[in-house]
């Protein structure tokens, strides 16, 4: 008994951990990109989006993993929109009582949290088929990890757009703020040199990993093979 | 006729769904890699957006004042099966229509932009004409949104670009720098 509960308290730290960092829904999936960059244009904003969406997702996953049994499998997909539906109601009507200024700020996005592909598709590919306990530790590491991704875009406009962290001001007044960071493009621009970061990070590990293994050539090969599938592309267009 | 004008330039351009609300991004940044694809993809999004509106106006006036909690809900479970029907309906009466745009149908209907056309239409508190005028705008800045991406992603493919940049990274800073430049027509606003 011992034994089992140590096993399963293993796989719920590590269905915690994925979502968190090598299965990151934001720099890894690359999902849910429409509040991720309309919302991020502060720290203060992208942290406010990020927690609303956790609730949705946190208590959704719950309650679809409880109803698990019931729900027909031809009208899920339904079912799930309108659980997700639901909450994102009640997150919308919460914020507009109790934070009207940020309700005002986030607009429409807080009711299109409900087309996040995020949370839908935790309840499909894993809510659905697995225990209420794993279905809520799976939940709670997504929704952190998207906290975190968007937290750390919308700080990083912040303090490059603005020049301040929570409206604080960091710089002195020889700042020159760059404003294109808090205007939409600077939402694409910072998430794609973000990705880039990360796909650094991974060529080197990959890299690595070559060299230690068949040499040197990985790169050359690479490129052949890519010629030749393109090629091939081309004519069958 | 003139208001009409402007909400059409303002949908189409200035306010461009996919480079300034960041909403249909997934098939922006997915899908769109061959011209033509991108092209009908747009299109079928012009006509789920036109049900949409009409939809949205419907509940709007006649359900919404009575139950407004049910917003969210109604808009999403009233879109999603009308454009089911709608489906159904163009399979059986036009089969050539169905197969330029059958495909894509289904998976327009989650898509973020469809929801937020019905809720910025009705937050705006547009008539029937201005919301349906509103759906042609936003379709058509999708459309061309999605060209103008797909006709770069078709070049890129055959340029040699760093491994490290390949891939979604390259798309955003192309569609930053696409949204740069659509930032442009925000002057048009002023001058008039």
């Amino acid at each position: 008994m011992a034994v089992n509960s140590d096993l399963s308290k293993n796989k719920l730290i590590e269905e915690f951990l994925k979502g968190l960092w090598t299965e990151n829904p934001v720099f890894v999936m690359v999902l849910g990109m429409c509040p991720v960059l309309a919302v991020s244009n502060t720290a203060i904003n992208s942290l406010a989006m990020g927690l609303a969406t956790m609730f949705v997702l946190v208590f959704s996953s719950f309650l679809v993993s409880i109803f698990r049994k019931l729900i027909p499998a031809p009208v899920r997909i339904t079912t799930f929109i309108i659980i997700i539906a639901t909450f994102v109601t009640v997150v919308d009507m919460l914020l507009a009582a109790h934070l009207p200024v940020i309700h005002k700020e986030l607009g429409a996005f807080i009711s299109l949290i409900v087309v996040n592909c995020v949370i839908l598709g935790r309840q499909e590919a894993f809510a659905s088929k697995n225990p209420p306990i794993n279905a809520l530790s799976d939940a709670l590491g997504v929704s952190v990890g998207f906290v975190f991704a968007l937290f750390c875009l919308g700080s990083v406009r912040e303090i490059l757009g603005n020049g301040s962290f929570f409206g604080i001001p960091l710089f002195g007044s020889n700042f020159e703020p760059w404003i294109v960071m808090i205007l939409p493009p600077g939402g694409f621009f910072a998430l794609g040199f973000i990705l880039l970061f990360f796909n650094q990070i991974r060529e080197r590990k990959k890299g690595a990993r070559e060299k230690n293994g068949s040499g040197a050539s990985w790169k050359q090969s690479r490129y052949t093979t890519e010629y030749i599938t393109e090629n091939e592309h081309g004519i069958s267009d | 006729m003139g208001e009409l004008f402007w909400i059409f330039i303002s949908a189409l351009l200035v306010n461009n769904f996919v480079l300034s609300y960041f909403l249909g991004i997934c098939p922006f940044l997915g899908v769109s890699n061959k011209l033509e694809t991108a092209f009908r993809l747009g299109l079928a999004n012009i006509f789920v957006m036109i049900i949409t509106a009409l939809c949205a106006w419907l509940l709007n006036t006649l359900i919404l004042p009575y139950a407004p909690y049910l917003r969210l809900i109604s808009f999403i479970i009233v879109i999603a099966s009308t454009v089911q029907f709608v489906e159904m309906a163009i399979k059986k009466l036009s089969p050539d229509l169905f197969r330029a745009l059958g495909i894509f149908l289904p998976l327009i209907t989650t898509n973020c932009a469809i929801l937020g056309l019905a809720l910025f239409a009705t937050n705006k508190g547009y008539d029937l004409l201005e919301s349906l005028i509103y759906a042609l705008g936003a379709g058509g800045g999708i459309t061309l949104a999605f060209v103008l991406m797909a006709g770069i992603r078709e070049e890129t493919r055959i340029l040699d670009v760093p491994r490290v940049i390949e891939g979604t990274a390259l798309s955003l800073i192309i569609a930053g720098i696409l949204s740069l430049t659509f930032m442009g027509f925000a002057g048009m606003f002023s001058a008039a």
